[in-house]
C-alpha cells in the first residue's frame, strides 16, 4: 500500500500569474512527479507583501486572512517564490501577534508552507529530477529564500541532477540583486547601481543562462541584461527542473525558444 | 549636526556620479565581509556568542534604570563626576561649562559618534577654543570639513591621493618636497602633527564603547592608541557616552568585545582595549585630574518599550553598512546626518524624526543581509518595516504610493474581481509586447524602464490557463 498523495494548493505568486504561467506548470509538474496532487485555489490573488512592506498593515490583514482562507484544506501550501513563501510563513504570524484565534490559522498555515523547491527536497525527499538542459548555467540566491528560509543547497542538489548541465557560481550569489519590490520603482537610481553591479558578475562568469527561484529578481536581472545587450538567457528554476524549457527565457522575443540546443 | 536625511534621492544621485565614492565602496564592499566572515569561521562559538551579547545588551536594556544608577555612583566613589544630559543642547553645556572653568584652549578628541551628533566641536570652536580629532580617519575629515560617512571608518569615502592633497594643502609648515605617496607616509606625518597636539591639550574627550556599571570603567577601542594619549595626557578627561552602553560588569564587555571587533574590521580584538576609571589616584603614574561622564539621552530612552527597544542592543560594530548594498552604492554621506546604513536607517528617524529622515528606512530591499551579521542580533529589517508602518498611519507615505497601494489592495481584496481585470489587462500587455517579448519603455513603468528593459508577459494568465485546462480536462472525461 503507498502513501495517500498529499495534497497540495500551489500558491502561484502574482508574477507567476500575470508574467510568467509557465513557471506555475513547472512547478505542477515537479509537484506531481514528486508525488503530490496539485490545486490551484481561485480565490488567491496576492501574499501582500507590497502592502507590507509599505506599512499598510491594515490591508495586508484582510489579505493575509484571505490567504489563510483560501488555503485552509491542503497539507501543504507550495509556492514557486522564496519571497511569497516566507511571507506565508514568517510574516503572517506577525501580523496578528496580538489575536490569540487568527495567530493561530496563521502559525498553522506557517507550518504548512514553503517555497517549492525546498519543498520537493526537504519534504518529498527528492533528490534528482529528469531533465536535460545542455547549458553552463549560472544561479542567484533570491534574499528571502535565502536568509528567511534557509534556501541555498536545495536548488543546486536538484540543478545537479540535470543532464547535461554544468553550474558555475556567481561570486555575489547571495547579494541583492536591487529588486526590492516596490524599492527599484521608488528608488530606480539605487536599484540599477545594484542590478549593474549583479550583471556584471553575471556576465563575468561566462553562463549562457542565469536561474533564479523568484520571479521578481529574475525580471529585474533579465531587464537589466537585456538593457545592456547581453544575450544571456533568464529562466525560473523550476522551468529547467520541470524539463520546460521550450518557452522563450523570460524577456526573450516571440519564436526564440533556443533553450538546450544551443 | 545639520540633517540632510530628507534630500536623501538627491545626496544618492550625487555619491552615484562621484567616481571616488564609487571606487571606495568598491573596496569596503569586499574588504570588512571577506575579513569578518573568516574571522567567524576561526572561532567556532562565535554564533552562541552572538546570543549571549544580545542576551547581556537584553538584560542590560530591561534595567537600564538601575544599571545607570549604579554606574554612577561608582563613578562618584571612584572621585569622578557624572553629568545627566537629557538633551544634545544639555550635553554641549556640560561640556562646554566643564572646558570653560578650565580655562582650556585646546582639546583633544578620540572618536567618538556622539559627539558628532551633538554636534560638539562647533561648539566648542565657536567658544574659541580649538578641537583637534586624534583618530586618523575622524583628523582627515576634520581637515576636509565633512561628517564621517562611517561609524568606524569616518573617512573611507576618501582615497589616499585625496588624503595625500590635503595634507599638503593643510601642513604647509613641512617641506613640500616629502613624500607621501604611501599609507605609512600618511600615518607618520598624521602622528607627527598629533603629538604635540596631545602635549598642548586642556581637555582630552573620548566616547565610550561600553559603561560598566560594577566599577564605574569606561572602555574604548581603538586600532591607533589615539585614545589613550587623549584621556591621560590632559588635566580634564570628558567621557561622553549615550545611556544604552552601560552593561552590568566586566565579563559582560569581555563577552560583547569578542564579537565586537570580528565583526566590524574581522580583527579578533582591537589593537587598544582602554578601560578608564576615574581620575587619577595618588599611586598612578599618570592621569587627568578630573575625571567625568556626560550621559546622553536625546531620545533615547522614549525608544524603551517601544517596538524600536531593540535598536538600543547596537554595539555600533558598522557590520550592517559594511554589508549593506544600499550602503555600497550611496556611501554614508547620503543618508544625510550622523548614522548611516541599516543601523541609522533605523535610529536616525528616532532621534531627529521620521518627517525628517524617512527616506531612510525606505531606501532597502530587506534583503537581510544587516541582520545575518548583526552581532547582538537586531532584526533591522523588521524595524524599518516599523517605520513605514507609522508613516502609512500618519499618512507621511507619498500620496502617490498610498493611491497605487490603494487602488491594488482593493482588487487583491476582491479575487473574481482582480482575476477578470488582470486577465484583460495582462492580454493586452501580452499582445503589445509579445513579439519582442519586452518593452523598452511603457506608461507608468518609468521607474522600471528607466534602467531595464520590462519583460513582456506570456499572454494569458494562469489562473486562466489553469481553468481552461481543468474545464479541458472534465471534458475528455
Amino acid at each position: 500500500m503507498s502513501k495517500p498523495e498529499p495534497r497540495v494548493g500551489l500558491f502561484v505568486t502574482c508574477l507567476v500569474d500575470l508574467f510568467r504561467p509557465s513557471v506555475g506548470f513547472a512547478a505542477v509538474k515537479l509537484l506531481e512527479a514528486a508525488g503530490c496532487r496539485v490545486e490551484v485555489p481561485e480565490l488567491q490573488t496576492c501574499c501582500g507583501q507590497p502592502a507590507y512592506n509599505s506599512g499598510d498593515k491594515a490591508d495586508t490583514r484582510a489579505i493575509a486572512l484571505q490567504v489563510i482562507e483560501a488555503f485552509r484544506d491542503f497539507d501543504y501550501v507550495v509556492a514557486p517564490s522564496g519571497s511569497c513563501a516566507a511571507m506565508i510563513k514568517k510574516h503572517y504570524p506577525e501580523l496578528f501577534e496580538k489575536e490569540p484565534e487568527q495567530l493561530a490559522k496563521a502559525e498553522e498555515l506557517s507550518a504548512r508552507t514553503f517555497e517549492l523547491i525546498s519543498f520537493l527536497t526537504d519534504v518529498m525527499q527528492l533528490s534528482d529530477v529528469e531533465a536535460a538542459f545542455p547549458q553552463t548555467v549560472t544561479y542567484h540566491d533570491s534574499c528571502s529564500g535565502l536568509r528567511e528560509l534557509g534556501v541555498r543547497d536545495q536548488p543546486r542538489k536538484l540543478l545537479s541532477s540535470v543532464n547535461a548541465l554544468s553550474l558555475v557560481e556567481l561570486s555575489d550569489a547571495d547579494i541583492c540583486c536591487g529588486f526590492g519590490g516596490t524599492f527599484c520603482v521608488k528608488y530606480p537610481d539605487i536599484s540599477n547601481i545594484m542590478v549593474t553591479s549583479k550583471t556584471g558578475s553575471i556576465e563575468s562568469t561566462g553562463a549562457q543562462t542565469l536561474l533564479a527561484g523568484d520571479l521578481g529578481c529574475l525580471m529585474n536581472m533579465a531587464g537589466k541584461l537585456q538593457r545592456s545587450g547581453s544575450d544571456i538567457q533568464v529562466r525560473h528554476v523550476a522551468e529547467v527542473l520541470a524539463d520546460m524549457t521550450d518557452t522563450p527565457a523570460i524577456g526573450a522575443a516571440e519564436g526564440d525558444t533556443r533553450n538546450g540546443g544551443n | 549636526m545639520q540633517s540632510r536625511s530628507h534630500s536623501f534621492k538627491e545626496n544618492a544621485r550625487e555619491a552615484i556620479a562621484d567616481p571616488n565614492i564609487q571606487a571606495a565602496m568598491a573596496k569596503m564592499k569586499v574588504g570588512f565581509t571577506g575579513k569578518r566572515l573568516a574571522a567567524a569561521a576561526r572561532l567556532p562559538e562565535f554564533e552562541a556568542l552572538r546570543d549571549a551579547a544580545r542576551d547581556i545588551k537584553n538584560h542590560s536594556l530591561a534595567n537600564l534604570d538601575f544599571y545607570l544608577e549604579r554606574y554612577e555612583a561608582k563613578v562618584l566613589e571612584t572621585g569622578g563626576q557624572v553629568h545627566w544630559a537629557p538633551t544634545a543642547a544639555d550635553a554641549r553645556k556640560a561640556i562646554l561649562d566643564i572646558c570653560e572653568r578650565a580655562g582650556a584652549k585646546t582639546v583633544t578628541k578620540g572618536k567618538s559618534m556622539i559627539s558628532e551628533e551633538i554636534a560638539l566641536n562647533d561648539h566648542l570652536e565657536e567658544a574659541g577654543m580649538t578641537v583637534v580629532e586624534t583618530d586618523l580617519g575622524e583628523y582627515i575629515i576634520q581637515l576636509r570639513k565633512e561628517p564621517p560617512s562611517h561609524i568606524i571608518a569616518p573617512a573611507v569615502h576618501v582615497s589616499k591621493e585625496q588624503v595625500e592633497a590635503d595634507f599638503r594643502a593643510q601642513h604647509q609648515h613641512l617641506p613640500a618636497e616629502r613624500s607621501l605617496s604611501e599609507p605609512t607616509d600618511l600615518v607618520n606625518e598624521a602622528r607627527q602633527i598629533l603629538r604635540q597636539r596631545y602635549l598642548d591639550a586642556d581637555v582630552g574627550i573620548t566616547g565610550a564603547n561600553f559603561l560598566i556599571a560594577e566599577t564605574g570603567t569606561s572602555i574604548i577601542v581603538t586600532n591607533e592608541g589615539n585614545g589613550d594619549l587623549t584621556q591621560s595626557l590632559p588635566k580634564i578627561h570628558i567621557v561622553i557616552a549615550s545611556i544604552e552602553k552601560v552593561v552590568p560588569n566586566l565579563e559582560d564587555a569581555s563577552t560583547i568585545l569578542r564579537v565586537l571587533a570580528r565583526s566590524a574590521t574581522g580583527q579578533e580584538f582591537s589593537a587598544y582595549t582602554t578601560l578608564s576609571t576615574g581620575p587619577r589616584r595618588a599611586e598612578d603614574p599618570d592621569g587627568p585630574e578630573e575625571y567625568h561622564v556626560i550621559l546622553l539621552d536625546n531620545g533615547r530612552s522614549s525608544m524603551l518599550g517601544s517596538e524600536f527597544q531593540d535598536m538600543l542592543r547596537c554595539i555600533r560594530c558598522g557590520a550592517c553598512m559594511n554589508h549593506c548594498p544600499v550602503y555600497h552604492a550611496v556611501g554614508g554621506h547620503s543618508y544625510g546626518w550622523v548614522y548611516p546604513g541599516p543601523m541609522g536607517a533605523v535610529l536616525t528617524p528616532n532621534l531627529i524624526g521620521v518627517e525628517e529622515a524617512g527616506h531612510l528606512p525606505n531606501a532597502s530591499t530587506f534583503c537581510g543581509r544587516c541582520e545575518s551579521v548583526c552581532p547582538v542580533r537586531i532584526p533591522l529589517p523588521k524595524m524599518m518595516r516599523h517605520w513605514r508602518e507609522r508613516e502609512f498611519e500618519r499618512h507621511l507615505t507619498p500620496k502617490s504610493v498610498r493611491h497605487g497601494l490603494g487602488v491594488w489592495a482593493f482588487m487583491a481584496r476582491r479575487p473574481a474581481l482582480y482575476h477578470r481585470l488582470t486577465g484583460l489587462g495582462i492580454r493586452a500587455l501580452a499582445a503589445l509586447g509579445r513579439r519582442r517579448g519586452r518593452f523598452t519603455s511603457l506608461p507608468l513603468a518609468g521607474g522600471w524602464t528607466k534602467y531595464r528593459d520590462l519583460p513582456a508577459p506570456q499572454g494569458k494568465t494562469f489562473q486562466q490557463l489553469w481553468a481552461e485546462k481543468q474545464k479541458n480536462g472534465r471534458a475528455a472525461k
